[in-house]
């Protein structure tokens, strides 16, 4: 009977949801907003030193040697606290890496550096977050692989845990 | 121990469910008139179900009291260091606790229901107990498999991680529960649908087994969003009473159904129509409830009410959605073509304006569920967006509205056919209150269409809500009446403090060195210090700012931007200043450089009419429930009276008729 079809209607209805969601369910959910900077070379920047022990980071300071990690972080940010243990096993490795204190002031760079240690071997302050937005990043911490060229080539979103600091190792290794 | 007494009782619950639904099946195969032997276990059941599964919270409960850290989900959630009430509250502000509330109150209501429920046929009773039976039975799976709220850790820990900040608020103690008060009871319509379906019983005295549980409901779903939003408004510190945030519009389309249903089963009960669709309606309240649990706790959705995401729950979830409206939708398409049709009616007529109401919230629903889902449609395409106010309030806006008009006569209409002439007098007058008022507030000022039109409908929509009175005798005005006439007047008072929230808001966001001043409307505001203060398990900077209106005295203010820790979360907490035409929202930002505080200030012209008007909706239903009950009783009492009078002439032999009630 034609006139009970739209008894079925509800049901259809459903069924497309239920498709769609689960359809949804299965997809894998990607949190995090990749940089659109990846395999492009960093923008020019030069930025004043954090804090007076250091020297400040500019674009010059990529170019030529080995790769290099580029750290983006703040003295107010507590995971970058959590990240502090790892930074110091990747610089034990040799690894180069360069800070960008996010809003920051010299005093607090400076309380953080000698609380939590020091590993990086420059660190410029963005006090607005121009370089961080110009490089594609959203949030603290976060870190860059930064080949001989200046090239971007790796983003690593949030701390960088125990188990994260082999991945960065292999990508470094991939950015020679 | 109590947690294992709380576990034991959680799988002691689930086990009577199958009982529940396997006598209540046997008595709905059970020939016409015969009893089957099993089904008498139906409603004992379900009430020690219901029983066991309240136990089971209260224990879960008491744990959290004590800070049990044992226990993982208070190890997790709680803080010894917390206060007293937001330890309570902490029970249902995580996902495990707030499903064990949820399965608390399904079986509950299902208890209710087996316990106080004479009037069914057995046979219809049974199958609505069996269906009641087979959703929870899902429910406990659900909990007990992948979400147990009484896990222990191997080893306990020192202290808690604490609790959301923006749910350390005494909002969070009375909101959740209610909804999900409103949501679950929402169960018993969707199981009496379908016990009324399986049993093709759909008749008037169905519709009034039905009523009270939809209003019940409904009552508790209308006061759960009125406090959700009065919650958003001040915690969030963003100005707003309503985002259109999908967990808000999981709360909305339950009560949209929820409320077409309240509608269509009085006109069930009071004039045997609209059979079909009041089934389809109880079975769609109770799923929009479910796809609303579904959507909030799977994450397929992104929303500023982080819950618990985790895919594998939502895939439960999802599968008992389609088992339970799969199923019910399935039933329906088979089943409902065979339920005889109801009474006719003409267009203009009562039972004709109910009709066009349930379409037009019919439609609202189907607007913010498309909304809401809209993301994720196109998700599945890789495109993300999000659907905000500019898509939701005109759309809504384009149904609303002539509902809204509707909803203003058809309470004078008369049932099955009336001539829009006798009603004459009553719509000029509806008309030109409308027209007055949107004419007037066009003089003072230019505002957005929508504003503008809720600023005229509101006072019209107040005078409609009186009118049914008119010409009565106000002493025997039934009580369910005045029920109506309440929730209807309640609407007007809702509706405008919407709009002029939405026309007549100020706003003032500047960077203030402390002892500045700012003018904000008729209010001069003053900063006039910021200070650190401390909580229990916070830091903050507090404001102090003074507010004069005209010439008058000051009142202090203190906005504050808060610091909780274990979690670590920055929140705002809004200070206001509440006048009877009004309120004073303020807000602290960060500090400048160069010593200035940024402050937002709002001028809110009757905005707390919103939540007045919503408390005012809740309290009709409220009255209509009071109004049918005691009607109820007095008719159990005539019935009962009767009996007993036709038994004592029987024991007495007399062979003389029976005298007519």
């Amino acid at each position: 009977m034609p006139n009970r079809l739209w008894l079925w209607v509800p049901l259809a209805l459903f069924a497309f949801f239920a498709g769609l969601a689960g359809y949804m369910l299965t997809q894998e959910k990607d949190q995090f907003v990749e940089s659109t900077m990846i395999g492009q070379p960093l923008p020019d920047f030069a930025l004043e030193p954090a804090f007076a022990g250091l020297p400040g980071a500019a674009k010059a300071d990529f170019v030529g040697g080995g790769p290099r990690l580029l750290n983006v972080w703040a003295s107010w940010c507590l995971p970058c606290i959590a990240e502090a243990p790892q930074l110091e096993a990747l610089k034990a490795q040799g690894v180069e890496i360069v800070g960008i204190a996010i809003r920051d002031r010299p005093e607090d760079v400076a309380n953080f550096l000698s609380a939590h240690g020091n590993p990086y071997s420059r660190i410029g302050s963005d006090r607005i977050s121009e370089v961080q937005l110009a490089i594609g990043s959203s949030g603290v911490p976060e870190t860059f692989v930064i080949d001989a060229k200046g090239v971007i080539r790796y983003q690593h979103i949030g701390d960088i845990r125990a188990d994260d600091v082999a991945v960065l190792l292999a990508e470094l290794e991939k950015a020679k | 121990m109590i947690a294992e007494i709380g576990l034991a009782a959680l799988w002691l619950a689930a086990a009577l469910a199958v009982l529940q639904m396997v006598s209540g099946a046997t008595a709905l195969r059970a020939a016409e008139g015969s009893v089957a032997p099993l089904a008498i276990y139906t409603r004992p059941a379900a009430i020690v179900q219901a029983f066991l599964a309240v136990l089971a919270f209260f224990l879960l409960l008491y744990s959290f009291a004590v800070t049990d850290l044992s226990i993982k989900l208070v190890a997790t959630n709680s803080h010894s260091m917390k206060p007293l009430i937001y330890k309570l509250t902490g029970t249902w502000g995580n996902h495990e606790g707030s499903m064990l509330l949820w399965v608390g109150v399904l079986a509950a209501s299902g208890g209710l229901l087996a316990a106080f429920e004479k009037r069914l046929p057995e046979r219809t009773m049974g199958a609505t107990l069996a269906v009641q039976g087979f959703v929870a039975i899902g429910f406990y799976a659900f909990l007990l498999l992948s979400s147990n709220p009484f896990e222990r850790l191997p080893v306990p820990a020192v202290e808690g991680t604490g609790l959301n900040p923006l749910l350390q608020d005494i909002g969070l103690a009375i909101h959740p529960p209610t909804l999900y008060a409103g949501y679950v009871g929402l169960s018993v319509a969707f199981s009496l649908a379908m016990g009324a379906l399986l049993t093709r019983e759909v008749n008037p005295s169905f519709a009034r087994v039905m009523r009270p549980w939809v209003l019940g409901a409904w009552v508790l779903l209308t006061l759960g969003i009125t406090a959700g939003s009065f919650w958003a408004y001040y915690e969030l510190g963003w100005g707003g009473w309503w985002f259109w945030d999908p967990v808000e519009n999981a709360s909305l389309m339950p009560w949209l159904a929820a409320t077409a249903l309240m509608h269509s089963v009085s006109v069930l009960a009071a004039r045997d129509a609209l059979r079909t669709w009041t089934i389809m309606l109880g079975v769609l309240a109770f799923s929009m409830s479910m796809l609303g649990t579904f959507l909030v706790r799977s994450g397929v959705l992104t929303s500023v009410h982080a819950f618990a995401v985790d895919p594998e729950r939502g895939s439960f979830i999802l599968a008992l959605l389609g088992l339970y409206i799969g199923g019910a939708f399935t039933i329906f398409a088979l089943r409902a073509g065979a339920v005889a049709e109801g009474k006719r009616f003409a267009a203009t007529s009562r039972e004709g304006a109910l009709v066009f109401n349930n379409v037009m919230l019919s439609a609202i629903l189907a607007i913010v569920l498309l909304g809401t889902l809209y993301p994720l449609l196109t998700e599945a395409f890789d495109v993300r967006v999000s659907v905000g106010p500019p898509y939701f309030n005109p759309a809504s806006a384009i149904f609303a509205i002539p509902m809204l008009l509707v909803m203003a006569v058809g309470p004078l209409l008369r049932w099955r056919a009336d001539k829009p002439a006798r009603i004459q007098f009553e719509m000029l007058l509806i008309a030109a209150v409308l027209i007055g008022a949107i004419a007037l507030v066009s003089f003072f000022g230019s505002y957005p269409l929508l504003p503008l039109l809720g600023l005229g409908l509101a006072p019209a929509l107040a005078v409609a809500a009186v009118l049914p009175l008119r010409g009565r005798n106000l002493a025997r005005v039934p009580v369910a009446t005045w029920g109506m006439v309440l929730a209807h007047f309640g609407v007007a008072v809702s509706l405008f403090g919407m709009a002029c929230e939405g026309a007549f808001t100020q706003e003032r966001l500047a960077a203030v060195a402390p002892g500045g001043t700012e003018q904000v409307g008729d209010f001069s505001v003053t900063l006039e210090s910021v200070a650190p203060v401390a909580g229990p398990n916070w830091t903050a900077i507090e404001a102090r700012i003074a507010v004069r209106q005209g010439d008058g005295e000051p009142v202090i203010l203190s906005p504050q931007a808060r610091n909780f820790w274990s979690p670590t979360q920055a929140t705002s907490e809004s200070a206001l200043l509440t006048k009877w035409n009004g309120q004073l929202y303020a807000v602290i930002g960060n500090q400048a450089e160069d010593g200035r505080w940024q402050i937002r200030v709002w001028w809110k012209p009757f905005v707390t009419f919103i939540w007045y008007g919503g408390i005012l909706i809740a309290l009709g239903g409220v009255l209509a429930i009071a109004g049918r009950v005691r009607v109820d009783l007095k008719r159990r009492k005539a019935v009962k009276l009767g009996d007993a009078r036709r038994a004592d002439l029987e024991a007495l032999g007399a062979a003389a008729p029976v005298p007519a009630e």
